[in-house]
């Protein structure tokens, strides 16, 4: 095993950059090589430096597919808010930051920098500024835009360390740092680089300011008075505390136009990705991310040693040792709300699962907090509040990584609180945000289930045999419904390890007169012939049709293809996501171990026992997969039965009807 | 393979020379004896009639019946089609639905049949003329009692023949595009019910002009020298084909039997009248001919959300056949054929089941397959023609959900 670790690493070492790591082979080598160099050499000498780890080839795969699995793995992405924010330049999209500036990043020269500068900012300068901004950075200030993933970090800041300190610093941020910071930056712009031009120099301002709110925001919590410094210098000391090797070339920014301008792109990014990328789809195989967020984690979860090396990017915790540490911080835990602290542990415990209960519990917690809200003196309702919630949702994903539903719902009430009318007294906004959550979870969730399950019962014909596999609660509803409706159908309930969740289904089922048969997923092909239709539940439904569910899905559905069963999914549309996966790699969850390690109630089985601790064993229980859209008949949304090519129209659908309304 | 070879241009000097006999060389040179001659036996029907119609007359008098369908098929071949519409729904008892209906005042029913005398209009077209002119004599006093009028129109209509997927389906499109304007929210009644009686004009001036636009769209894909096979008889793809041997393409087209109203005959006849060389098929001779076929063209009885469409039988097992051989199979449909409906495999829709005459008489211990349509599904199609352009399959669930979200 060691073995071919190493020799892996040997032979394709590119293969590191694109976020799986072994844990033998010196982490990161683009960071090791570029570290040392800048922390002992001076800035300019610095730039070759990282010409080296950014030579043509190399940086664009690894920055692209960061970029890309990053805005792949949020569960919240703002890639669509971005897209529509951004308006006219639609195609830019939001990977281009990194991308333009990767390209710009083995150039050593000024004047070619600022060609380049010049043909990436060329004409609308308004609009590359609305681009920065849209890419996170000022997201705070912006209201329709990606604020929260920004707010999350800054007030998970909060959370941990000054509390109060740090939510006055954090409401107060967006408004003073505009205006101070622009009349920073054009000074500083105007002595910097007297002879570039001034597309130029609005692009690298709109960096500066990108870049000195993100500082900002990291030492907000710590020192509040620092941000009247100078943009560059003021900055620099406070650079090495939090990541070491890639803040010493930040350090250089000042110094050389192109050395900024480099350094700027490639922080930009950087800094991006530390300030969006919320803690569950955090790459969990970066060392110094996983750090920091142990740092300012509300609790400590142990984390697994032995990991399987295409999963090291999803976090995995040795389950059942939080809740001691959690409850002994129950009173500790002054500004989270006591139902966002319930939510949160049933997450934790498992108490809560599945895609639309773990929404609405959620939801309801909101509403709770919402119900018992009252804005700080001096503080704006909307930013405020947002922030709040902000914080909740990192709690929540320290508990238990969000799901897309959840991440959905998320934006749907910030969305909600950004739209508030300015002239609404506090309690007016209120109500109306707990109206809105309440017509959320009876439009979007329930009512949308009654529609799905009448457009499905529609499909069950007399003398049918309905596979299902594990336990949805809406295929529940379907085939619960059908049996009122008096239709003769018989019920095929598929289930696996560890989390049996089919009995429970089955136990109901039966206990309202189906005739089921119980089987386990190693016999799926034995019954699939005698099979009439598979109904299965979805956690959600990518754009390219691809159907993200409980693990055993996809093997389900395509053994149904194999038989031609028609495969029906039912899946709510709130729950759509606009992103586009092909796999299950880049973005899961991984379960406990243990689960799958130990066989519940014989002890006799148990080979595993010893081997638990050794270090060439890897365990790996994966909780979701993704099915090809191939071996999807039809999605049975609340939307009708629409085919799996036909996600992304709803999407859009939905997105303007929904959360623009 | 046919363009290159020198038969091909030997058949165009032959067609120009002597219109009469355009399709009997190539059907010669290209296929078996007893198949051309029964092509030439339908396609010169004044000739060579005696022989097959006393098949069929012994057919009548085992049965006692003579059927409409073969009767129309036998006018139609000998030269005049007489009535395009009793063969246009030929599943359609009409005398029986028309008796069913009830007599009122002014009946929607009665000025779909008034529409529906029309030749070469379609039944959805007639029912979407019939609901424009319910909209002009309403009436009703509110927008509220015309909207309630329309929609028992349209269920009438929809009830007059269940089984028709483009009546349904043209009956909601024209119920969902005029009502859904905001015109009915800002302005007084009356000058919203000439918005109305716009909307519906110009709904139906599109489905009238449905098929010319289709015909139109198509044309690039027919190049010189291609062999086209035909399934069925549509109104549209034989608009297509037209259009094409009038803008001087030269094609030839194998035209299936059509079993067992015979449509394929009709349309072969239809073709030859435009000097197309034709050859007939027996529906079974589908994959032996398929070789030679550049693409497949079909019409549609409706087009279902999944991007699939439902037509006469046999499109199914001539599409899958196209596709094992990597040909390409068009569609040619009317957008108000578009139907909100999903089948998931051939059982899953509402039976049209139509009498199938043997020509012996069946022990009545057999059963028989009845069904008059199957359903293919969208990934065996390649494009789809359509008044809105030439669609992938899936485009027609996207364009759906415009419609109706």
């Amino acid at each position: 095993m060691d073995a071919r670790r190493s020799s892996r690493a040997v032979s394709d070492p590119k293969v590191r950059h694109v976020g799986f790591f072994t844990p033998n082979a010196p982490p990161l080598p683009s960071r090791t090589q570029s570290g040392p160099p800048a922390a002992g050499s001076p800035p300019l000498s610095e730039s070759p430096a990282s010409n080296s780890f950014s030579p043509v080839m190399i940086p664009p795969p690894r920055h692209l597919s960061d970029v890309a699995e990053r805005t792949a793995a949020v569960p919240v992405p703002d890639s669509a808010y971005r897209r529509t924010a951004a308006g006219d330049h639609v195609p830019v999209g939001s990977y281009n930051p990194s991308e333009s500036l990767l390209g710009t990043s083995p150039v050593a020269s000024p004047s070619s920098v600022a060609g380049d500068g010049e043909l990436e900012f060329s004409g609308e300068s308004s609009a590359s500024w609305h681009r920065w901004r849209d890419s996170g950075k000022f997201a705070s200030s912006f209201p329709s835009g990606g604020f929260e993933l920004t707010m999350a970090k800054g007030s998970e800041n909060s959370a941990t360390k000054g509390k109060n300190l740090a939510a006055a610093s954090n409401a107060k941020k967006p408004l003073d740092v505009p205006e101070k910071s622009g009349g920073v930056v054009t000074e500083v712009q105007n002595e910097l680089q007297p002879t570039s031009k001034p597309l130029k120099a609005k692009s690298t301002k709109a960096e500066r300011r990108a870049l000195q709110e993100a500082q900002r925001a990291a030492k907000a919590a710590t020192k509040e008075g620092s941000k009247s410094a100078t943009v560059s210098r003021g900055v620099a000391p406070s650079k090495p505390v939090k990541q070491p090797s890639q803040r010493k070339d930040a350090s250089s920014v000042a110094p050389s136009v192109a050395a900024s301008e480099k350094k700027g792109g490639d922080r930009a990014p950087e800094k991006e990705r530390k300030k969006d990328v919320p803690p569950p789809r955090m790459q969990f195989d970066d060392k110094n991310r996983v750090e920091k967020a142990k740092k300012r984690s509300v609790f400590h979860q142990t984390e697994a040693r032995n990991r399987v090396e295409l999963f090291r990017h999803l976090p995995q915790y040795e389950h059942g040792t939080q809740l001691p540490d959690l409850e002994s911080k129950f009173f500790q835990l002054e500004p989270m709300h006591p139902a966002i602290y319930k939510v949160g542990l049933q997450y934790l415990a498992g108490d809560i699962c599945g895609g639309n209960g773990r929404c609405v519990a959620m939801l309801k917690a909101f509403e709770e907090v919402i119900r018992d809200y009252s804005t700080p003196p001096e503080k704006a309702l909307s930013r405020d509040l947002t922030a709040k919630i902000s914080s909740y949702v990192s709690f929540f994903t320290e508990c238990r990584p969000i799901s897309i539903s959840m991440g959905n719902a998320i934006r749907f009430i910030k969305s909600r609180i950004a739209k508030l009318p300015l002239f609404l007294s506090e309690s007016e906004a209120k109500a109306a945000l707990c109206a809105d959550i309440n017509s959320f979870i009876n439009e979007k969730i329930l009512l949308a289930d009654r529609v799905i399950v009448k457009h499905a019962a529609s499909k069950v014909k007399d003398g049918d045999v309905l596979l299902t596999y594990g336990s949805s609660c809406v295929v529940e509803m379907i085939l619960l419904h059908a049996h009122e409706l008096g239709k003769q159908f018989r019920v095929v309930i598929v289930d696996s390890r560890p989390k049996f969740e089919g009995q429970a289904l089955l136990c109901r089922l039966v206990a309202k007169g189906l005739s089921c048969t119980y089987t386990h997923i190693n016999a799926v092909s034995y019954v699939m012939h005698e099979v009439t239709k598979v109904l299965l539940g979805a956690a959600s439904v990518l754009s390219n049709g691809t159907v993200y569910s409980r693990v055993g899905t996809a093997s389900v559905a395509m053994v149904a293809h194999a038989f031609c069963v028609p495969v029906l999914i039912c899946c709510e549309a709130y729950k759509f996501h606009e992103r586009v996966q092909l796999d299950s790699i880049c973005s899961n969850e991984l379960g406990d171990t243990d689960a799958i390690a130990k066989v519940p109630g014989r002890m006799d089985v148990n080979y595993l026992e010893n081997l638990a601790k050794k270090e060439n064993l890897q365990l790996l229980n994966l909780m979701y997969d993704a099915t090809p859209s191939d071996y999807v008949s039809m999605i049975i949304t609340d939307y009708g039965m629409i085919p799996p090519t036909s996600v992304p129209v709803i999407v859009r659908e939905y997105r303007r009807t929904q959360l623009w309304l | 393979m046919w363009r290159r070879s020198a038969s091909f241009i030997l058949d165009n000097q032959q067609r120009r020379k002597d219109v009469a006999s355009s399709s009997k060389p190539e059907s010669i040179s290209l296929s078996p004896p007893q198949l051309s001659s029964m092509a030439d036996a339908f396609q010169n029907p004044n000739s060579s009639n005696p022989k097959n119609s006393a098949y069929y007359q012994t057919r009548a008098a085992h049965h006692g019946v003579v059927t409409s369908d073969w009767l129309a098929q036998a006018q139609a071949a000998v030269g005049r089609p007489p009535d395009d519409q009793a063969s246009s729904e030929p599943e359609v008892p009409a005398a029986a639905a028309a008796a069913s209906e009830p007599g009122r005042p002014f009946c929607v029913i009665d000025e779909f049949n008034n529409w529906r005398k029309q030749p070469d209009l379609a039944e959805a077209v007639a029912a979407i003329r019939a609901l424009a002119t319910v909209i002009r004599s309403s009436e009703a006093t509110t927008m509220m009692e015309l909207e309630i009028e329309l929609k028992k129109a349209s269920d009438s209509l929809k009830s007059w023949d269940t089984t028709s997927i483009s009546l349904t389906a043209g009956c909601d499109l024209f119920t969902r595009y005029v009502t859904r304007t905001s015109a009915l929210e800002y302005e007084d009644f009356n000058s919203a019910k000439s918005r109305l009686i716009e909307r519906a004009e110009k709904f139906g001036e599109i489905s009238y002009k449905a098929r010319r636009i289709i015909a139109m769209v198509s044309q690039d894909f027919i190049f010189d020298g291609c062999t086209i096979l035909v399934h069925g008889f549509s109104r549209v793809v034989l608009e297509v084909l037209k259009t094409a041997a009038q803008s001087k393409k030269l094609f030839r087209v194998f035209c299936t039997e059509g079993r067992p109203d015979r449509t394929g005959l009709r349309l072969s006849n239809e073709l030859a009248k435009l000097d197309v060389p034709v050859k007939l098929l027996i529906d079974s001779a589908v994959a032996y001919t398929m070789d030679e076929v550049d693409m497949v063209f079909v019409g549609a009885d409706g087009v279902v959300e999944s991007g699939g469409i439902i037509n006469m039988m046999g499109t199914y097992q001539i599409a899958l056949v196209a596709h094992s051989m990597n040909k390409p199979v068009y569609v040619a449909a009317e957008s108000y054929k578009f139907a909100r409906l999903y089948p998931l495999d051939q059982k899953d829709m509402a039976p049209a089941l139509r009498p199938i005459d043997f020509g012996v008489p069946i022990p009545s211990k057999v059963e028989v397959e009845r069904s008059a349509r199957d359903y293919t599904p969208p990934q065996y199609l390649t494009l789809l023609f359509t008044d809105l352009g030439v669609l992938t399959p899936s485009v027609v669930s996207d364009e759906l959900i415009q419609l109706y979200l």
